[in-house]
């Protein structure tokens, strides 16, 4: 309504001044009504939104310390330990979930409090600037519901991100106070800290029964492989430092060692690394002689050197991650944000969202034991390689460990593809940076299947009142031993199709389809009707086509079963001149398209022609009447990545002395449309798909001196 | 006139005014409520205090994350060893590394005991093992170790129970806790609880088990495999049951389920309530009571109407009329339906909850299977209504690659368990997740080669990468000569004027050394000449440059003069640093726009072999075997090696990939390494090589006639060569023509089938033969005849 009222604004002051004098006060008055109504109907309709965000301002408008205060007796139960052979399937109730059409668990967070022990003393810090960052997304997010009876995972707002900061026993029986804890059951906890001197236990200590833990640090003695989610150890530079990222390529050191507290058993390693390999491997250690004020966590010294960190990470092509009292070490996230392959020595470490993300891809792991070959191992990976490691590195980073928020988000993402599997993302989606999402194809029809000739092929024919010499194609189409079913689109509404008994008759069944518009796209459709696999798109003028040539076509499309198979060839260019694509026609030594007047393909790309063709394509191709086989040729060719194939000589549908009466100019406005065409197409897909390629496919025997009786395909037409 | 105008103009705004005072109440109201639900909607609160809450710790703290009051990582490790032991073992505390360092991943399978026959099954495991590459008959040199006794059924009640396991290899000396041992096992437990026990202690050996339970999987150290019957087949193994990718791709049944209904005891929970979902329409489940000796003791009311239906659907006939197949649990949590349902295409929906799926440290199940929960079999139907066709079509391929790659033979089954860990003894140098994914699957793709995906022919496209636009051509050259002959000399000119042409390796196998490199043509390309292994006594092992050597485990030569291996040729020379090679012998004729149009037609076909000459094999129904043929015929499905590009990664897979046994089976065999190479990328591509151009004969001379045949043989079908070798004239090209159709047989009951595919078309320039200027045509010198 705004924007046809705004449309009609624009329209009533030019109008006004051609009217005579006596009507303009009409208008005026008239204009005024109608300004006025809008103000009306524009305070209607933002009133009450500015009535409710600011109402929820003020609910909103508190502090941290003016969260209610819950006493905890010293004798309230405490939970049990950790269950460690907690599964979805045992520890987890999915009838909480429910089965609903979006496949979305809703999340519910308890509100926050301050918890006291009976002195009033304090449990913990009541919600660090992370934990409070997370909650908000999860609470900003598709998954969260405050209504704790729909809720299918509960998340305390406690705040057990830092095991150090808190008090196990009193958080535990915080925990056990929750209004629906229910021994744990669908409680979500996130810790990224876990353990304290002097074990270091790699989970929270904190006795939690049931719950689920998103923990950052887990060892595979502890991690309950889908149950369980590891989490990165969120590194505060994150959001202080911004490194823009850097392309992938040779740096100036190979090896780079960053942290500042390594055993010393491991820094003699890394030390017997350097005296080896020189100035390539760089161990930086904390700066002892920085002058006030400095934050040492931003420095790093080698020698008298000194260097900014993160920055330096950028400098390095691996960047070591060892492990420290912790398994979970945030220079992880660090050195990922600066582009640096993360060389990962923690034996027993579950990387973070080990479940979903593909380490091998971004990583390098070695074992403890074999660090002393770490340079020899690193070396023997490809440039290549590495180079797209670096970028899988910072793709990582940014999608799932640069905030609190993606690491919120990622964590309930992988509880929910548990619980909705058959609507789970797919690796591609977890793994795939952006570029490599662009770039690649997945070819949906990705099986090498050589479909059964038996199956056959249906001929589908686009007729609008060339009855005649349809008819003929019918007759000519009908002796292709192949063809299974001959399918008439009857593309014409003021018609009717002749009777049945003078249709020709063929041994195959013959079926008509009347349309309802008289569209291009029509000849499209994934009828029905349309059994095999194989289609056949025919023109109703195409009667020179010799069955040998079509049979042989089939054969060919058989052995690319996800390609366009045709016969004359077109070729798209690019014109320097005029900067944009252009049409070719004939007599090419390439070809990127074939014409659909005749070409066999998969009847899945009449599905994606019909109810996946980008844009406003379809619309376009019948508006314009052309240019639908352009549009099949793009379409096939972004989704599966692969050229046409052309078959036999055949150049021309027509024969040459129709050319003749074609005549110039029709030819030449013809190739401007086409041009157009395939302009408009490439930046609707924005990209141009299509591959140019300079073979055509014959029969094995062609042109051979050989008896022509004996071969498959002797009669295979001519130019 | 005007006036009225006016009217109806003034009508009609002022109706406009109604309808936006009207509707924009309507939409005011609506918001308003839309609002108030969101007022009533109680986010997290944004605190007014935020920005000055404490970070969760301290920067400082975060980076000092080290506790020198610990043990040292190396006395830690150490402790690991008594700690993590048996049921907690982990690679790195229960597997020792330092055996595998010395000769590589080696496995060693234990004599069979004397007067204790193994079950069927397992002689097909332990010849898988021995199939493997990874074999070794010397346990000084192994890094795994498979028991000779028969551990797959350790159902105490079952026939093929064996007993006192545990003194039988507290008897072996190699045994040594069950380090580095890996352990088959299909059935453990018996009823009534079915448990996970072997009946006897497997110490810190790998247990490769079929039903394993997630509780008592060790992960990333044990291997759940799938179950299998004693009929699964030792090699090859049947196809899928895909032939066709329908569209849209549902069945005549949307699931299926037929099988036993327990009615008590364990896994009664799920196949009692299968009935359920039951609607005799498109999801059909049915359910007998029929099973054990005493079911009728357990009859309830369902049974006798139940059993009636059961009897009326075969069970084969729903596998493959239906899209998604039940695979609930049975008292075990795998069972043979998992198989069955993944041959089929029958899109498995798993009801089995706490299976570790098989293999699942390598397979994402999530793109094959539905992994349902017991507990929601009553929203199984609606959740696979649900799922769009597209996934559906995936679905249905993944099975089928899935099936092809790890699942259709025991062979592929145990060489599967091998690599898997064998990718654990090298994280950094082992196959990602997606390549375990993605066709051809990890068993074809070596690691070894490389890690980079744009390296491998496979992936160009998921990757958005190419093949790189540079050849290298190798030439072999095995004359007896001493010096270069006409055809080479002519060869080598031609090859170098590609300008897509690199350089060139010539391979000289010869008895005699190269000559000289003064005596070499000029060239505008790098012309590198490798020395093939000589053969001469005693040094009998590779020499020279460019070469890995010890990778030839062939047998010292016992004449002083042998024939030059032939499948040297396909050895991955470190030489060859282009995705593509160019395949050529010494006498092959080759034009420079022969080499350039295959070449820019590889591009197109990186996985296959593109060449000129080609053969063509066919099933000899007279003699029962494969018959070769290399007359014109109207289907090829051979490419000769003398004259083709393919990429270089497949000498790798030749050389690495086979075994040993048949490297030198093919040596055995002279002529018939090109077929093993034709036969290696059929199986890898499951597609036809693609032929180019009109050349049939890759020598210039008129030679080969006495195979060929040509023209003579004309009365004769080509498309069904019957002619037996017998009539073959020619007794040098008889004998070589009949070892090449043994080669062909023997290799084919090798792999277990046949995997060469035949195609109908070869690829000539787009305006081959065309009756227009010669001038307009880019490659006019292939028309010649």
């Amino acid at each position: 309504i705004m924007c046809a009222s705004a449309k009609y604004n624009t329209r009533g002051p030019a109008l006004i001044p051609r009217m005579k004098t006596k009507h303009r006060i009409y208008y005026i008055t008239l204009f005024s009504i109608v300004l006025l109504g809008l103000i009306a109907t524009g305070m209607f309709q933002f009133w009450p939104h500015s009535i409710e965000s600011s109402s929820d301002w003020t609910v909103e408008k508190r502090s941290v310390h003016d969260v209610p205060v819950v006493k905890l007796p010293a004798d309230s139960p405490i939970p049990e330990r950790g269950d460690l052979s907690c599964r979805m399937h045992t520890c987890f109730d999915v009838y909480r979930c429910g089965f609903n059409p979006k496949n979305k668990i809703k999340v519910y967070i308890y509100s926050l409090k301050k918890y006291v022990d009976e002195y009033g003393t304090s449990v913990s810090n009541t919600i660090s600037r992370e934990y409070n960052e997370l909650l908000t997304a999860i609470s900003d997010s598709e998954f969260y519901t405050d209504d704790v009876n729909r809720a299918c995972l509960f998340v305390p707002s406690i705040d057990v991100l830092n095991q150090n900061a808190l008090r196990i026993k009193e958080t535990a029986q915080a925990l056990a106070q929750l209004s629906r804890w229910d021994r744990g059951t669908n409680h979500l906890l996130f810790n990224m800290l876990p353990g304290g001197p002097p074990d270091y236990n790699t989970a929270l200590d904190v006795p939690r029964d049931r719950a689920l833990l998103a923990g950052g640090g887990f060892s595979t003695w502890t991690y309950r492989q889908g149950y369980d989610v590891s989490i990165p150890v969120y590194s505060p530079l994150s959001g202080e430092v911004d490194l823009p990222e850097r392309g992938p390529g040779p740096r100036r050191y190979f090896i780079l060692s960053s942290q500042m507290a390594l055993h010393p058993e491991y820094r003699l390693e890394l030390e017997a690394l350097q005296a080896e390999n020189g100035e390539s491997v760089l161990i930086l250690d904390k700066c002892t002689n920085l002058s006030d004020g400095v934050p040492a966590v931003r420095k790093r010294c080698y020698k008298n050197q000194v260097f900014d960190y993160p920055q330096v990470l950028q400098e390095s092509t691996f960047c070591v991650v060892l492990r420290g009292a912790r398994l979970g070490q945030a220079v992880l996230s660090d050195v990922l944000q600066a582009g640096c392959v993360p060389v990962i020595i923690a034996d027993s470490y579950i990387l973070p969202f080990s479940e979903v993300l593909d380490w091998k891809r971004a990583s390098v792991v070695i074992p403890e034991e074999k660090m002393p070959e770490m340079y020899s191992i690193l070396q023997s990976i490809p440039q290549r390689q590495i180079e797209e490691m670096q970028r899988q590195a910072r793709w990582f980073w940014e999608a799932y460990f640069r905030s609190m928020k993606t690491i919120a988000l990622a964590t309930l993402q992988i509880i929910n593809d548990r619980i909705y599997p058959y609507a789970a993302i797919s690796y591609e989606e977890w793994n795939d940076p952006p570029a490599v999402k662009w770039s690649s194809v997945s070819n949906p029809l990705f099986l090498p299947l050589i479909p059964p000739q038996s199956q056959g092929f249906t001929a589908v024919v686009l007729t609008y009142d060339r009855v005649e010499s349809l008819f003929r194609v019918i007759t000519e189409v009908s002796k292709v031993p192949s063809l299974s079913k001959l399918l008439v689109v009857w593309n014409n509404q003021n018609k009717n199709p002749p009777e049945e008994s003078l249709w020709p008759k063929i041994r195959v069944p013959l079926k008509v389809v009347r349309t309802a518009e008289n569209k291009l796209s029509n000849r499209f459709f994934p009828y029905d009707e349309i059994e095999t696999e194989a289609v056949l798109a025919i023109d109703d003028d195409i009667i020179m086509l010799t069955s040998d040539e079509l049979q042989f076509g089939y054969e060919v499309w058989r052995e690319f079963p996800d390609r366009l198979v045709g016969y004359p060839g077109r070729l798209h260019l690019w014109d320097h001149e005029m900067n944009k694509w252009k049409y070719e026609s004939e007599w090419t030594n390439e070809v990127s398209m074939v014409l659909t007047g005749a070409a066999f393909y998969h009847k899945y790309f009449n599905y994606l022609y019909t109810y996946k063709m980008p844009g406003d394509i379809k619309n376009w191709v019948d508006a314009h009447m052309n240019c639908e086989d352009i549009a099949m040729n793009f379409l096939v060719a972004n989704v599966t990545g692969k050229s046409v194939i052309k078959v036999t000589p055949r150049k021309k549908f027509k024969c040459p002395e129709c050319t003749a009466i074609d005549g110039l100019s029709l030819d030449q406005t013809h190739m401007v449309e086409r041009s157009e065409c395939i302009n408009k197409f490439a930046s609707v897909f924005g990209t141009m798909p299509l591959k140019v390629v300079e073979h055509r496919a014959d029969p094995v025997l062609y042109k051979d001196d050989f008896p022509e009786k004996l071969k498959s395909f002797p009669n295979i037409g001519s130019l | 006139m005007q006036t009225r105008k006016k009217y109806i103009f003034l009508t009609f705004l002022a109706s406009w005014l109604l309808l936006l005072l009207f509707g924009g109440d309507q939409l005011r109201r609506f918001s308003l409520f839309s609002g108030r639900k969101a007022e009533a909607r109680r986010n997290w609160p944004r605190w007014t205090d935020r920005s000055l809450l404490k970070s969760f710790v301290d920067a400082e703290e975060l980076q000092r994350d080290e506790d020198l009051s610990l043990p040292s990582p190396r006395e830690r490790r150490a402790a690991w060893l008594s700690v993590y032991r048996s049921s907690r073992c982990r690679m790195e505390t229960c597997f020792d590394f330092s055996r595998c360092e010395k000769h590589g991943f080696r496995v060693f399978a234990y004599p069979q005991e004397r007067g204790q026959p193994v079950s069927e099954t397992y002689g097909k495991i332990l010849s898988s093992i021995e199939r493997s590459r990874y074999h070794t008959a010397n346990p000084e040199e192994a890094c795994l170790f498979v028991l000779g006794i028969d551990t797959l059924d350790r159902d105490h009640l079952s026939g093929q129970y064996v007993r006192n396991v545990d003194e039988k290899i507290r008897s072996f000396p190699l045994w040594n806790g069950g380090r580095n041992h890996l352990i088959f096992n299909l059935y453990s437990g018996t009823w009534p609880d079915y448990a996970g026990d072997l009946g006897f202690d497997i110490g810190q050996a790998i247990l490769a088990k079929a039903s394993f339970h997630t509780d008592s999987f060790r992960p990333g150290f044990d291997i759940s495999i799938p179950l299998f019957s004693k009929d699964h087949p030792q090699r090859g193994g049947d196809r899928g049951w895909l032939y066709q990718d329908s569209v849209p791709p549902k069945k005549k049944y949307l699931l299926v389920f037929k099988g036993k209904r327990y009615l008590t005891g364990i896994g009664s929970g799920t196949r009692n309530a299968l009935h359920h979902i039951h609607n005799g329409k498109d999801i059909i489940s049915l359910t007998t009571c029929k099973h054990g000796k005493d079911w009728e003791k357990h009859k309830d009311t369902r049974c006798d109407k139940d059993n009636i239906d059961y009897e009326r659907f075969d069970y084969q006939e729903l596998l493959h009329n239906s899209t998604f197949c039940i695979v609930p649990r049975g008292r075990r949590l795998g069972s043979f339906r998992f198989l069955e349902a993944l041959q089929a295409a029958c899109i498995p929906v798993l009801l089995s909850d706490g299976w570790e799926l098989p293999f699942s440290e390598a397979i994402d199940w999530g793109k094959a299977a539905v992994v349902g929960s017991e507990r929601l079999l009553l929203q199984i139907p609606s959740a696979v209504r649900c799922i769009h066709p597209e996934r559906v079509l995936a679905f249905q391929q993944q099975t089928q690659f899935l099936w092809d790659a790890y699942f259709s033979s025991v062979d592929k089954i145990v060489h599967t368990t091998l690599e898997i860990i064998k990718d654990r003894l090298s994280p950094h140098r082992s196959r990602s997740r997606f390549l375990w994914n993605a066709l051809p699957g990890g068993l074809l793709v070596l690691p070894d080669f490389s890690t980079h995906l744009g390296d491998f022919p496979f992936y160009y496209l998921q990757h958005g990468y190419s093949a790189s636009k540079k050849f290298t051509a190798l030439i072999r050259a095995v004359s007896q000569a001493g010096s270069l002959s006409q055809p080479i000399l002519r060869l080598i000119q031609a090859v170098s004027g590609s300008q897509y042409c690199a350089q060139i390796v010539v391979l000289w196998s010869c008895e005699k050394p190269p000559p000289p490199s003064g005596k070499w043509p000029q060239t505008t390309v790098p012309l590198t000449i490798i020395q093939g292994r000589r053969q001469v006594r005693g040094a009998g092992r590779r020499q020279g440059s460019g070469t890995r050597a010890g990778i030839h485990p062939t047998a010292q030569p016992k004449l002083s003069v042998l024939p030059p291996q032939l499948s040297d040729r396909f050895f991955p020379f470190e030489a060859i640093q282009t995705d593509a090679v160019l395949s050529l012998d010494e006498d092959t004729s080759l034009s420079t726009s022969e080499v350039d149009f295959a070449f820019s037609v590889w591009r197109s076909f990186p996985e296959r072999i593109v060449g000129f000459p080609t053969q063509s094999h066919f099933w000899d129904p007279e003699q029962g075997r494969w018959g070769y043929t290399s007359r014109w015929t109207n289907e090829i499905s051979i490419v000769l090696t003398a004259a083709a590009f393919y990429h270089r990664y497949y000498h790798s897979l030749f050389t690495e990939y086979l075994p040993a046994g048949l490297r030198e089976l093919v040596d055995g065999l002279a002529a018939c390494e090109d077929i093993l190479m034709n036969v290696l990328v059929a199986a890898v591509t499951k597609l036809p090589p693609i032929k180019v151009t009109q050349r049939k004969q890759h020598k210039e001379a008129v030679a080969q006639q006495a195979e060929c045949g040509d023209g003579a043989a004309g009365q004769q079908s080509p498309s069904a060569p019957r002619s037996a070798p017998a009539k073959v004239k020619g007794t040098a090209g008889s004998r070589r023509f009949s070892q090449r159709q043994d080669c062909l047989n023997q290799l084919a009951d090798w792999f277990g089938y046949m995997p060469l595919v035949n195609s109908q078309l070869r690829l000539d320039p787009v305006l081959f033969k065309d009756q227009v200027s010669v001038l307009r045509k880019k490659y006019p010198s292939l028309e010649k005849p």
